[in-house]
Order: structure tokens, then sequence, then C-alpha cells
């Protein structure tokens, strides 16, 4: 399936290589470079690139491109899914996933990539089977091993390969049992020219993050599961006691994961908590635009939205930007035309703006279009669907764990069209 | 020295000099950089050589891991191949891994020096623990070295009766590897393929099904009897597996069941129950009903739907691949939301699956209309993941959203992304062509667009105009004349050559206009693109015809100045057109036509999708994406007109009884309880099932084979004593057969009374059995050979049979009996009519069935 894999940064040079085949030239690259040059930025790059004698697919993340070597017909998804797969091992592994992490650790790097391809084929991708495989390196590991000269590669053999729950690793210990749930919700949103929403939905995740001894069979109900309309879950959750009762009962993995990923449904109205005041207008002929923005709170069932973030991409005509925040700090890169205003709080007495006028390229045309803003935001302690845990149980097991749920709501991709 | 030297002319090209150069010393001058990298490689080497052959396992260590640094970095290291390989033996955990890595990397290259490795490998493939056992062969099995085959295909066979389902996992993977390294090996492979196919366990499923696509897809007939148990286990395998499993059933279902889409269409749900309820309901439904789902398919879709919910993206695809192809139409829909969640994945995701939602999108509208706003466009999409959303919004315009989608593309229009706008203004131009109600808004639309700043916008906007007009010229000559108005302003080539053939084409509807243009044109024809030189010569012979008064001059200017092009392909047409205009002595008969000849009607083009014939390939791969067939494609093949055999997936036992050795037998026990349980057990109660039963599930298993075992050979005696009563009717039989089976019951005291099941279906003594079938097989003539497998019913016999294994048997047997239409050409007994299919499928009665897949 998967024949070889290239890591290209950046700048264009192939920094690793890894073939689960027979070796195929990196000059195969050749025809990815060609393609990164008539994509005018890497994200335009198309995945899948034919070449005579064999099918690139990439994925770009974290500023490196993966090109996976294929030669034969396989699902591209596979590929692609797998490679996330990779890079989703690599950060966990080594905190970042960037050139100078990966080439710091080639050793381990390669290590994993053998473990995790047999002959192309995805062999062991489950990370607590990996972590039991190959030690992730830390600062003191690496003192250690350079002392005692032991090695990073686990000693023992991985049986969790061979159990019926391979994604948990066996002999867990652990002398705080602890159980941690984020909720967390994200608001995918287009808000037009007259604030009126062309589109909006909710999506979720419950990330947990668990360290319980032993085997612990979990149970996560909600008050009001009907809200979820579509969900994807981690294979530790028995499907169809969902089906039957709407419960989550799982054998958790040790550690960070994602249990579950959900969708509102769409006939639910979906609550906005910001809104933005704009006006923003480039005069013909005149080589000034003037610039007004203005965020409110609206909908936040009294919590504060935080962090928010305001960012713009100016028109190509835009050669400078003068404005005044009434908080925050905004900066203008007047080589990307990228304006992003980094607000802070919205206090609801005293709504943050940001007012004054851009200077455009004389001569030049006005621009045809306003620019879009894409906005963030955080609130705390708020799932904005309404969607709350029951109760959290545990069997299997003699202690009392030490259980925790979170909420936060956050801005998706959030548009506001002007 | 030199030896390095022709090391690093290897690896070659000027990619791997400049990042050479950076690393040691990026400011000197690259042949300086060449010469004092090159030396202290060199060095380098030299000092690798030196450790690994020290006494210090950190040492040795140390070396292999600078050594896996050069691999990584595309550097080669062969020449350290002799002191790297004595290594494989050593203790140390992560140096044999390394030297593993190392070794599989350069065995090819140094195939008698890897060959000093193999005795190790040998040796670990005897060892007591599994994992040690599965490393070993997997390293065995990656090093190319094409005279290890023999030994490599020992270790195979060997590894896939291991007892640990982990071995035969990398047997199942090392099958590929041998496959690719000597194909000849193919027929010793098949049969192991096979042997693992049967294998139960949901480790071994995915990577054997990989081996198969691999080396033998066309072996349909090695599916049949697994066809089932894969279908169960699905839920169970890992995700990869999956993947694998679902695309090879897709293919698989094709070839063995009937379309469920043709006629009408009958709601599924109320039918499965039926269907095993009893026989004689059953066969009410199949006299009645044109057309009825193949249990064995609805089997498919229902154990495929659970994994919508999967977190991988290639698996959700891959069901819904499934889906399409197979589901009746009513049912597809499902699939929507999960492949709308796939668009909050990553970039690369999106894209794929957006191709998929845009080729679905044009068959079937329905499914995607109530997500249509997941695919409005954010300004922070990547280019093509643009126009993919446009591509699909298109698709699933119609009169009632039409005006929500123009007023979406408006904003789209405006877009700073110049590619996507031009995309745009093509998709309003193909929404005006479908919807008629909105194509003079649209026309409308696009005129004011004409007068955009961005000239790509312009340009695309005139293509399309040009082509909406062909649609209905007549009512809009004030368009054309305000394009003519605007063409001196356009600049792209091709909207100044699709005004002058608007210009042309219609040039009685502006009669005034029309000569001027050609007047200005004559003027500047040196200095256009080809493309408009083209348009202009067109422009002046139509011209010609229809006003010769006003333009004889300056078409004959034109055809003057085009007789001298540089291009040929003007020279030409130059040519071509005098003769056909200007008529003269020499000039033929085709002169007279002229008029017809170029001011003929045309007819307007077809604004359609680029996605539209996409749907030949099989949705979700690669060959769909990229629009042409990759390598190793294989064809989904239509609908059988008639069912095949459902039969053939029926029983295992027939073969079982031969080749299974008791040691396996016990093997497949372990997940034997999942074999059947999930449709009965499982569904009352919560899913984690396996755990309960599998005490029990031993002795289950092994019933559940003598119970076959049993019931075959006594319905081939009932089946051979009715075909000398009748001379088999087989539809109308089934209550005669059961009457005979229970008269039977109560001849035979049967050591399985416990239950009243049991006591119905009919259990034969083994005794009896076996004679029966063996007059059966003699009477018939097939080959199959009962002695054997009367020993083992003897000793099988005393277990205890199990409701749910009769209930089994039970189904299998109305199978045979309702669905078989080989059946009626075969006086014999069910079982015998199922060899007999087995035996067609083989390809020696009936090769048609076969060549269908093909």
């Amino acid at each position: 399936m998967i024949h070889s894999l290239f890591l290209v940064n950046s700048s264009g040079d192939i920094f690793l290589e890894k073939h689960w085949k027979s070796v195929v030239s990196r000059s195969v690259c050749d025809y990815f470079f060609e393609a990164q040059e008539r994509a005018s930025e890497p994200e335009n790059v198309p995945p899948v690139i034919p070449t005579p004698h064999h099918y690139l697919i990439n994925v770009f993340r974290h500023k490196i491109f993966f090109v996976a070597v294929i030669q034969t017909e396989v699902p591209p998804l596979f590929v692609i899914e797998f490679l996330h797969r990779v890079v989703d091992t690599f950060q966990d592994y080594f905190g970042v996933c960037s050139e100078a992490a990966i080439k710091d650790n080639v050793v381990v790097v390669y290590e994993l990539l053998e473990e995790m391809l047999d002959n192309g084929f995805p062999l062991a991708t489950e990370s607590n089977i990996l972590k039991e495989l190959i030690k992730p390196p830390t600062i003191l590991r690496t003192v250690v091993n350079t002392i005692t000269g032991s090695t990073n590669v686990g000693e023992q053999l991985p049986t969790g390969q061979l159990s019926v729950v391979p994604w948990r690793r066996t002999g867990v210990k652990y002398t705080n049992n602890e159980a941690y749930f984020d909720v967390v919700e994200e608001i995918d949103a287009i808000i037009d020219k007259s604030g009126s929403t062309i589109t909006a939905e909710i999506q979720g995740v419950i990330d947990a993050c668990v360290k319980l001894t032993g085997m612990p069979d979990l149970t996560l109900s909600f008050m009001n599961p009907r809200l979820l309309d579509d969900v994807s879950f981690h294979p530790c959750v028995r499907f169809k006691r969902w089906e039957a009762e709407r419960i989550l009962s799982f054998i958790p993995p040790d550690g960070n994961f994602r249990l579950l990923s959900y969708h509102v449904s769409s006939q639910n109205l979906v609550a906005i908590p910001v809104y933005v005041k704009h006006n923003i207008t480039f005069r013909e002929g005149s080589s000034q635009g003037r610039f007004e923005l203005t965020l409110g709170p609206k909908q936040t069932m009294g919590k504060a939205v935080e962090s928010v973030l305001v960012s713009s991409q100016m028109p190509r005509g835009v050669l400078n930007v003068n404005l005044t925040p009434s908080q925050g700090t905004y900066t203008f890169d007047p080589v990307t035309k990228l304006l992003s205003w980094d607000v802070g709080k919205i206090n609801p007495q005293k709504l943050p703006s940001l007012k004054g006028s851009m200077s455009l390229q004389t001569g030049a045309s006005k621009p045809d279009e306003n620019p879009t803003f894409n906005i963030q935001f955080k609130i705390q302690q708020l799932a904005i669907s309404g969607l709350k845990v029951n109760r959290l149980d545990m069997y299997g097991e003699k202690y009392k764990p030490f259980k925790g749920i979170k909420y936060m709501t956050k801005a998706g991709k959030f548009q506001v069209r002007t | 020295m030199s030896m390095n030297n022709l090391s690093y002319n290897d690896q070659g090209g000027p990619d791997s000099a400049v990042e050479v150069g950076q690393e040691t010393t990026p400011t000197s001058s690259t042949t300086g950089a060449a010469f004092g990298l090159f030396s202290t490689d060199f060095k380098k080497n030299d000092d690798l050589k030196e450790m690994l052959e020290s006494n210090k396992e950190s040492m040795k260590l140390e070396a292999m891991k600078r050594i896996v640094g050069l691999i990584a970095k595309g550097k080669n290291a062969s020449e350290l191949f002799p002191a790297v390989v004595k290594n494989v033996a050593s203790k140390n955990l992560e140096l044999k891994k390394l030297v593993y890595v190392y070794l599989v990397r350069y065995a090819e290259e140094q195939q008698d020096l890897a060959l000093l490795s193999i005795s190790t490998f040998q040796r670990a493939l005897k060892d007591s623990n599994q994992l040690i056992r599965a490393s070993a062969l997997r390293v065995l099995s990656s090093v190319r070295v094409p005279i290890i085959v023999p030994i490599m295909m020992l270790a195979i066979k060997e590894a896939a009766t291991d007892l640990s389902p982990y071995v035969r996992k990398t047997a199942a993977h090392a099958i590929q590897k041998l496959y690719s390294l000597d194909p000849d090996q193919k027929e010793h492979l098949i049969d192991v393929i096979e042997k693992l196919l049967r294998d139960k366990s949901t480790l071994v499923a995915g990577s054997v099904v990989m081996a198969f696509e691999e080396v033998c897809p066309d072996r349909i007939d090695l599916i049949h009897k697994n066809f089932r148990k894969l279908c169960n286990l699905l839920v169970d395998v890992e995700e990869w597996g999956q993947v694998v499993i679902i695309n090879m059933l897709t293919r698989y279902a094709r070839t063995q069941f009937t379309s469920p889409w043709k006629g009408d269409a009958i709601f599924e749900g109320s039918m499965a129950h039926a269907f095993y309820d009893s026989d004689e309901e059953r066969k009410a439904h199949s006299n009645s009903e044109p057309y009825i789902m193949d249990p064995d398919h609805r089997l498919l879709l229902r154990s495929t739907k659970p994994l919508l919910q999967s977190r991988n993206t290639a698996v959700v695809m891959s069901v819904a691949q499934l889906y399409w192809h197979l589901a009746p139409k009513h049912e597809v829909s499902i699939v929507t939301k999960s492949l709308v969640r796939l668009l909050r994945s990553h970039r690369e995701v999106q894209y794929i699956v957006l191709q998929n939602i845009a080729t679905m999108s044009i068959q079937k509208k329905s499914m995607f209309e109530p997500y249509m706003k997941s695919f409005y466009v954010r300004s922070t999409d990547a280019t093509h993941i643009k126009i993919l959303k446009l591509e699909i919004l298109t698709n699933l315009a119609n009169e009632a959203n039409i005006s929500t989608i123009l007023r979406e593309f408006q904003t789209y229009v405006k877009s700073q992304d110049k590619v996507f706008a031009a995309a745009t203004v093509q998709a309003i131009g193909r929404c005006a062509t479908n919807i008629t109600e909105v194509t003079d808004t649209c026309l409308n639309g696009l005129v004011l667009l004409l007068s955009n700043r961005d000239e790509t916008v312009v340009a695309e906007s005139v293509v399309v105009i040009k082509k909406l007009l062909q649609t209905q010229p007549t009512q809009h000559s004030d368009i054309i004349k305000h394009m003519a108005k605007l063409f001196d302003n356009i600049t792209v080539p091709m909207a100044r050559a699709s005004i002058l053939w608007l210009i042309g084409e219609y040039c009685e509807h502006v009669p005034k206009i029309a000569p001027d243009v050609l007047r200005k044109m004559a003027k500047s024809f040196t200095t256009e693109e080809d493309i408009v030189k083209l348009q202009i010569v067109n422009l002046a012979a139509k011209l010609y015809l229809t006003n010769s008064k006003q333009t004889k001059l300056l078409t004959q200017y034109i055809l003057n100045l085009g007789k001298y092009d540089q291009n040929y392909d003007i020279r030409d047409r130059t040519r071509f057109i005098r003769q056909l205009i200007v008529p003269n002595e020499k000039s033929g008969a085709l002169a007279k036509y002229a008029r017809r000849i170029l001011l003929a009607p045309k007819p307007a083009p077809v604004l359609e999708s680029a996605f539209k014939d996409r749907d030949r390939f099989q949705l979700g791969t690669l060959s769909h994406t990229l629009n042409a067939k990759a390598v190793g494609y294989l064809e989904l093949s239509d609908w059988q007109t008639v069912a095949p055999d459902q039969s053939v997936r029926n029983v295992e036992v027939v073969e079982q009884s031969k080749e299974w050795v008791p040691s396996s037998a016990k093997e497949s026990v372990k997940s034997g309880d999942k074999f059947y349980s999930d449709e009965e057990g499982d569904e009352g109660s919560p899913c984690n099932s396996t755990e309960d039963g599998k005490s029990t599930s031993s002795s289950e298993a092994s019933t559940s084979e003598t119970e076959s075992e049993e019931e075959s050979s006594s319905q081939s005696g009932s089946g051979s004593e009715e075909s000398e009563e009748s001379s088999s009717h087989s539809h109308s039989d089934s209550s005669k057969k059961k009457k005979l089976q229970q008269k039977k019951t109560k001849n035979k005291g049967s050591d399985s009374d416990e239950e009243d099941d049991c006591a119905k279906v009919g259990v034969s003594s083994p005794t009896h059995s076996s004679e029966d079938s063996s007059s059966s097989s003699s009477d018939d003539g097939t080959s199959h050979s009962e002695s054997d497998s009367g020993g083992h019913q003897e000793k099988w016999s005393k277990a205890k049979p199990k409701r749910w294994c009769k209930k089994q048997k039970m189904r299998s047997r109305c199978w045979i009996w309702m669905t078989s239409p080989l059946i009626h050409g075969y006086p014999q007994s069910p079982v015998c009519s199922l060899q007999a299919c087995c035996q067609i499928w083989m390809g020696s009665l009936c090769p048609v069935p076969l060549l269908l897949y093909r």
C-alpha cells in the first residue's frame, strides 16, 4: 500500500525518507515540487498527484509536507488518514511536530515508522501500544539512558496488541486515580453583511484524560442525549449500548484521548455569542478608506467572552492601516495584508472597538470586496448547545476515582462577511 | 576513498549535494563544500565501522543510531553491511531493531551477505514467545533476497497454522511480500490465503483480506464460505482492516447479488424477519415479489452500518461507498450525515470527501439538499476545496433553492481569489442553463460582471454568456451590442475570441456593428493571439456571406494577412475559407454550400459537471479521485441478472472436515462465539457480550460443526430418498421435506433431545447418516468422500447441540431449498446440490459466473 514516505520542509528539502518496500528514488518528489511551485499557497497543493509510475499523496501539517508514495490503487483517504495519524503520533511523542524535533529524534521516528507500517499496511497505530514498544523521549530518560546505557525500546513485549482491548496498556498503576472529561463545543458560522446568520452549526468533542489503575469500565450518561445528532466514537465505546440506551460505555485507553465527537442537530437554533458592527468604506478616487469595527456580546448565557481575536485578509490595494483599538493590540502585515486584532475579554459595559483609516495604493481602483473577518473566542464553563453530562460511573475496580467535567465553547470557523 | 566517492554518485542529484552542503559549510563554494564534506563523511564512516566492531554495547548502539540517521537522510551506508550484520543476534533489543531496519533497507543490494543473517531468524521462528516469532517472520519476509524464497514459503506456511493470531497476522503480511518478490509462488500462496481466510480471529481478518486483494483478487470463490463470518467480525476488526474488507466485500456483493434498484423496491426491514421464520412464509414471498434482497446482502448492509460512526475517515468513506454501490436507493441517504461530518476534518480529507459528494450529488440531489449550507464556502478554504464546494452547490441547485444559491454566489464572485471567482461565474452559467426560471436573471447578472475590474472574471463571464446566448440568441441582440462595446477593453484572448464568434454567429442581429468590429480587427490582426485570429477569419467569412457589399475588401485584406501568418493553423484556415467563400473556377461544388456550412445553426453547448462521468469508478478509490484508471484498479462488476447460487456461502463444514485438522478446529473456537451469536444474543444485550459465553464457546463451536455435519448428511439422506420418489420439484417440496425429516426423527432416537428445536430438525445417528450420504454421493457421482467425516461424527456426536446452531442450520437449509436455481436440474439433496454448485463455481460446468466476475 504505502511504499515510501518523504518528509519535505517548507523550503523544499527532503529531510527524511523511509521505505517499506523496495527503495523508491527521491527523484519521484520532483513531481511534487512541480505541483508545489504551481500552487500559490502550500494549502493549495493538490493532495493527490499522479506521476508516470507512482501516485503521491501528501498532507501538509506544521509546515511539513508528508509525501507518501503509492504504486497501486488504494483508497486515498486510507493513506491520508494514516499520514495524519503519523503526525499525531509525532506530536504526542515530541510535544511538537517540527522539522527540528524530527531531526533530533530521527532514531525514534524511524523506530515508530517501522512499527506503524508493515509492508505498507498499518500495523500498530494506537498510541498506547506504540508507547509500550518505544518509550517517548523525555529529558530525564535521555540523561538516564546516556548514563546507564539503557534504551528507548521497551523491554517487555507489547501485550496490548494481543488483548481484547488493544487500546489499553496492561498493568496500569496510579496513586491518584482521576478521570477528566472536557466537553468542548465549536461554533461554525457565517454571518452576512447585515448581521443575520447564513449558516451556523455546533460541533463538539469530548476529550478525556483518564488516569485510572487497572481495567476500569466506565459509563457516561447525558442529561439530554437527544441533542447529539451525529456522533463518532473512539473504538473503545460500545456502539450497541449507545444505540439502545444512549449511554457511553467503555474501557478507556490510558492517558489522553478523544472519546467522542458529535454534531448537534441542525433543527436547534444556534445561539451566536458575539455580534460585530462594522463600517468599512473605500471611496472611489481617493487613497483613503475608513475602518470601524465594534464587537459585542450576545446570547452568552451570562458568561464572559474571552480570548477574542479578530483577523482579516485585507484587499490587495490596502497599503497600510492606521487604527486605534479601544482595548487590546492590533498588527498589520503590509506584505501579506493580514490584519489581526487581539481583543482579549469583552466587557459588556465598554464594548471594544477598532477605528481609523486605511491608506490605499494611489491610482488603483477601489477593491471589489470588503474583507471577511474571522473571529475566535472562548467561553468557559458553557456548552453552547446545552449538553450536560449526567453522571459518570466506574465498574470493575474497587477504588474511588476523582472525576471532573469541564465545559467550554469556542469559535470554530466563525466568519463575518462585510 | 573511491568507494565513498561512488556512494555519493549513487545518490546523485543536485538535491543531496545541496543538502549536504548546508549541513557542513553553508558558506563555502559548492566544490569546496563537497570536498570538505566528503572527507568528514569518510572519517565518519570509518569510525562507525570501528564502533560497530567494538565490544561495548553502547558504542555499537551509538553507531547504529548514526547509521539510521544516514539512512533517514537518504545517504548510502551500504558499505557497512558486513559490520552491521554481525550484530543481528545481539541481546540488546534496540540494537537488534536498528539492525533489522538496516538489514531490510540494504539486503536487496547485498544479497550474499544478507544470507548470513537468515539462520538467526530461522531460530527465532521457533521461539516460544509469539511476539519474537512474529517479528522474526516480519524481518525474514522483508528481506528481499530471491534465494530464500523457499525458506520464506516454509516459514509462512508454518506461521499460518501458528496458535497465536498475531503470528498468523504476520504471516498474512508476509504473503504479500513473498508474492511481490516471486510471483511464481502464487498457487502456494493462494493455499495459505485460503487457510487464513477461514481464520476467525479479528486480528487476522484485515491482513489476510489485504493479501487476498493483492495476490488473487479474482478468486472470489474463496470468499463464499467466509462471507458471513467476515460480516459478523467486521465491527471488531481493527480500523485499517475494516477499510480493506469493506472494499473487498463491495466487489464481492456485486458479483453475487441481484440489483436492489430494479422494479419496486419493497421495504426490507420486515422481510428479514419473515425470512427466518418459516419456509412457507418465505416461499410465499419469493413467488409474489419480484425482488427480494438476499439475506446475505442484507447482512452486509446491516453489519457495516455501525462503522459510519467510526473516527477513522477512511472507514466512514468506505462504508459510504458500499451503501452507494449496494444499498437500495432509499437507504443510501443514511450515509449523508456521516459524510458531512467528515468535512470538519483536515483539508486533505475534505478534498477527497467533497469529490465523492460531488459525484453522488449529481445522481442523487436529495441526499445532500438538507445539508446545502455545509457546503458554503469560507474565505479560509483552500482554492481546490472552494471549487469543489461550488461544484456541489451547483449540482444541488433546483427551482426551490436557486435564489439562495445565487445570492451566495454573488458573494463569491467578489472573492479575492480570482480563480475561484472565475469558477463561480461558470457555476452561475450552469445554474442558468439547468434552471430555466433564472436564466434571464443570471444573464443580466453576468452582463453586469462585464464591467468588473478583474479581467479573468470578465473573460469568464464573456465565455459563459456566449454559451448562454447560444441557447436563445434572438432576444439578446442588445447584450451582443453591449459586449461589442466592451470589446476594446477586454484583453483576455479567450474572451475576445468568444465575442468575435458571437458577433459572427449572430451578425444578422447586429448588422451595423459587425462590419465595424471587423474593421477594427483588420487593423489589429497582426497583434492578436492565434485563437483570436482564427475567430477574425471566421467573422470575416461570415460577414462576407451575409453582407458582402460592406465587407468584401475587408475580408480580402484579412485573408491576405492570414495567408502569410506564422501559424500554420491560421494559414490553413485562411486557405480553406478562401476556397470556400470566394468563388473561382477551381473551387468546386462546396462554395455553393458555404452559407450552409458556415452559418448552420449550431447546437448550444451543454454545460455540465466535471464529475458527470466520475461514477464509472468505484467511489472512494484513487481512480475516482484522479478520474483515470489507477494501476491495480479492480472494476466493480455490474449486478448479476440472475442471482448466483446463494448456498455457496452456507456451510463451511463440507470442506473443513477434510482439511481442517482438529488442532486448528480448536483454534477456530476462540471467536466462534462471535460468529452467529451477534445476530441472536446481542440484539437485546449490551454489546460487550464477547466476554460471556467464552467459557462455553469451545463446546459450542465443536457442536456447530457436528451439527452441520450431521445435518448435511441427514439432509442428503432425505434428499436422495426424495429424488427417488418424485423427480425433485425443488421449490414446492419444502413441506414434504419437513415431513420426511420428522419421520426420520421419530425413527432414530436422537442423542440431543433436550431441546424441541433439535427434535424438529432431526439428528440422525452417525452410522446411518454416513451410509446414507455415501450412497447418495455414489449416486450422483460427486467426488466428495464421506468416509473420514463419518469418523469425526462419531467423535462429535456426543457433544451437546445448542439452539443457535440449530437455527442456523435451519436457515441454511432454507436457503438451499428456496433460492437455489440450480436445484431444479439436480435431483439430489440440498447438500449434494451444494457440492455441485461448488463444482460449477470452480468453472468446470458453467464458466459464466466466473467470466462475469472478471
